[in-house]
């Protein structure tokens, strides 16, 4: 690990402020993630600043009819949350579909939106990799990449995006709210929030540098039953191939309103909005949700290793549509 | 000042005290108000490594400390403070080895730094039993024989002290049916489930779950 210099926060704005002053300084929190990747020098800051202590960590209530989750708020507490599990189960579920308990029980919202990928190239500091060194060039495009992207890829980059979390708060339609150095306050809508790789692989977010996350917010829960489904090589304590995230309501035989957010396929949590709006009115039977899922998966591309990914997304999507309208 | 730590610690067992005053004499911790007890290896560093001063409440008792800031809690307790009982396995946290509780929860503490846990109320393996009595999680890991060779059992009943309290708390799991519902039956499903952040090498998992569902079954 590469020596910095370490400080803890005394507020929002200072530490967005601390962090804009210097280039080369990052926020840590969890650090579950960026303390694995400094100690393989991969990540290099020379300054932290621990927000990990800032009053950051309460679920409230909002005027809407949702929550606002501090960012500070830990994986565990918030999937461990009475009003998350009975309003929002599929967030529940697919945050104890992640990591082991430790690291839930450290991890905080706004590090699980901010992980990196777990590409085994990008670990692998031998190897190119465009968003560890830009220009370098992809070692997963030829390589081992069964893992990897199907969707959104580009010739720079096929990673993908970790997180369980952030699939289902794509499918909640969560907004995260930021500071910056100067106090200024936005609220960007998730599915804004990351980028595909294009050109710029190493660009992951819209986030700017000392721009910081003080909150998720969940709008109201929408109708219909939540389900996440994660197809993973283990039972416990692995990243997904495929999940899919889904909420139908149903109305009668038909749906009324479907959405499904997908992981394990993009640099970002993927929202199969041509599927929802093929189910939007349609019969609910599994000829329904078998077009939506070929839908979903039309502009999917495979390299190799990862060709299985598109049928088993495919089927995974068919499976969960189905088991949320079994009960909804 | 390290053996003055050592002498007045609570409730480590006798059995440990000869290898733990080893370790604390040779550890390369610096106790405030101390000089580094090796100058030459000192002189030798180019520049001297950047130190901060912290102190680290653990198993009901205040260090401090003046430590490099990468430093993880993990070698502090080790390299530091002669606490060897929480291992390095991956030292990525992936294989649980070095689960201690901070405030009463279960981390990996590998992927965490020292400087973070300030005031922190940590309790490793040497802190859960009382005096010569053990806890009730390490007694069932013997009764059951819940281990090889050994060498992921600390982080193993750790883990297991903070899985059962949050099992307590009512927390689903990624095997529980219905995350909503208000309490937890601690099924040998749940308890695997619910451990998956500890390997064990030796596979003594048969073992391991049979200890598990005991102490649950016990409190």
């Amino acid at each position: 690990m590469q020596s910095f210099t370490y400080e803890r926060a005394a507020s929002a704005e200072q530490a967005a402020a601390a962090v804009a002053a210097r280039p080369d300084a990052k926020f840590i929190s969890g650090g579950t993630n960026l303390l694995d990747l400094m100690k393989l020098e991969i990540e290099r800051p020379a300054h932290l600043v621990d927000i990990s202590r800032l009053p950051l960590d309460r679920i409230e209530e909002t005027a809407a009819g949702g929550l606002r989750v501090g960012a500070q708020v830990r994986n565990s507490d918030l999937a461990a949350d009475p009003r998350v599990r009975s309003r929002y189960p599929m967030l529940t579920q697919a945050l104890l579909a992640g990591a082991s308990a430790q690291i839930r029980n450290k991890a905080s919202t706004s590090g699980n939106l901010l992980q990196r990928t777990r590409c085994p190239y990008f670990y692998d500091r031998n190897m190119p990799c465009n968003k560890r060194e830009q220009g370098s060039g992809c070692a997963a495009l030829q390589g081992f990449n069964r893992m990897h992207a199907i969707l959104g890829a580009s010739e720079a980059c096929i990673a993908v995006h970790p997180s369980d979390m952030a699939v289902a708060m794509s499918g909640l339609d969560a907004r995260i709210e930021t500071i910056s150095p100067g106090g200024e306050t936005r609220a960007i809508p998730i599915g804004d929030f990351h980028r595909l790789p294009e050109a710029t692989p190493h660009v992951e977010t819209v986030l700017g540098h000392g721009e910081m996350i003080a909150a998720v917010t969940l709008p109201p829960p929408p109708p219909g039953r939540q389900v996440y489904r994660k197809v993973r090589d283990r039972a416990s304590y692995a990243f997904a191939l495929v999940s899919v995230a889904a909420i139908v309501e149903k109305s009668g035989d038909r749906i009324r309103s479907a959405r499904i957010a997908m992981g394990g396929v993009a640099a970002k949590p993927w929202r199969a909005t041509e599927a929802e709006r093929m189910l939007a009115g349609a019969a609910a039977s599994d000829g329904a949700f078998t077009d939506a899922a070929e839908a979903a998966l039309a502009g999917a591309i495979g390299h190799g290793g990862n060709d299985f990914k598109i049928p088993l997304a495919k089927r995974t999507m068919r499976h969960t549509l189905a088991a949320a309208v079994e009960s909804a | 000042m390290a053996k003055t730590d050592r002498r007045s610690g609570p409730t480590r067992r006798t059995v440990l005290e000869g290898g733990v005053a080893t370790g604390v004499l040779l550890a390369t911790g610096i106790p405030v108000g101390a000089k580094p007890a090796d100058s030459v290896t000192a002189a030798a560093l180019p520049t001297p490594v950047p130190t901060m001063p912290m102190s680290l409440r653990i198993n009901a008792r205040d260090f401090a400390v003046e430590l490099d800031p990468r430093t993880t809690l993990l070698d502090a307790l080790r390299n530091h403070l002669g606490l060897t009982g929480s291992k390095k396995g991956c030292d990525h946290g992936q294989c649980g080895a070095c689960t201690v509780l901070v405030g009463g929860r279960r981390i990996n503490s590998c992927l965490t730094l020292a400087a973070m846990h300030e005031g922190d109320e940590i309790t490793t393996i040497e802190g859960l039993a009382e005096g010569d009595r053990l806890h009730p999680v390490q007694a069932a890991f013997v009764a059951r024989d819940g281990f090889q060779c050994g060498y992921c059992t600390p982080g193993q009943i750790c883990s297991a002290v903070g899985m059962l309290g949050e099992a307590r708390a009512g927390w689903p799991s990624h095997a529980s049916a219905d995350v909503a519902a208000a309490s937890v039956a601690l099924t040998d499903a749940e308890i695997r489930e619910r451990m998956s952040g500890n390997i064990c090498r030796c596979a003594a998992y048969p073992n391991i779950v049979a200890a598990i569902r005991d102490a649950a079954e016990e409190a």
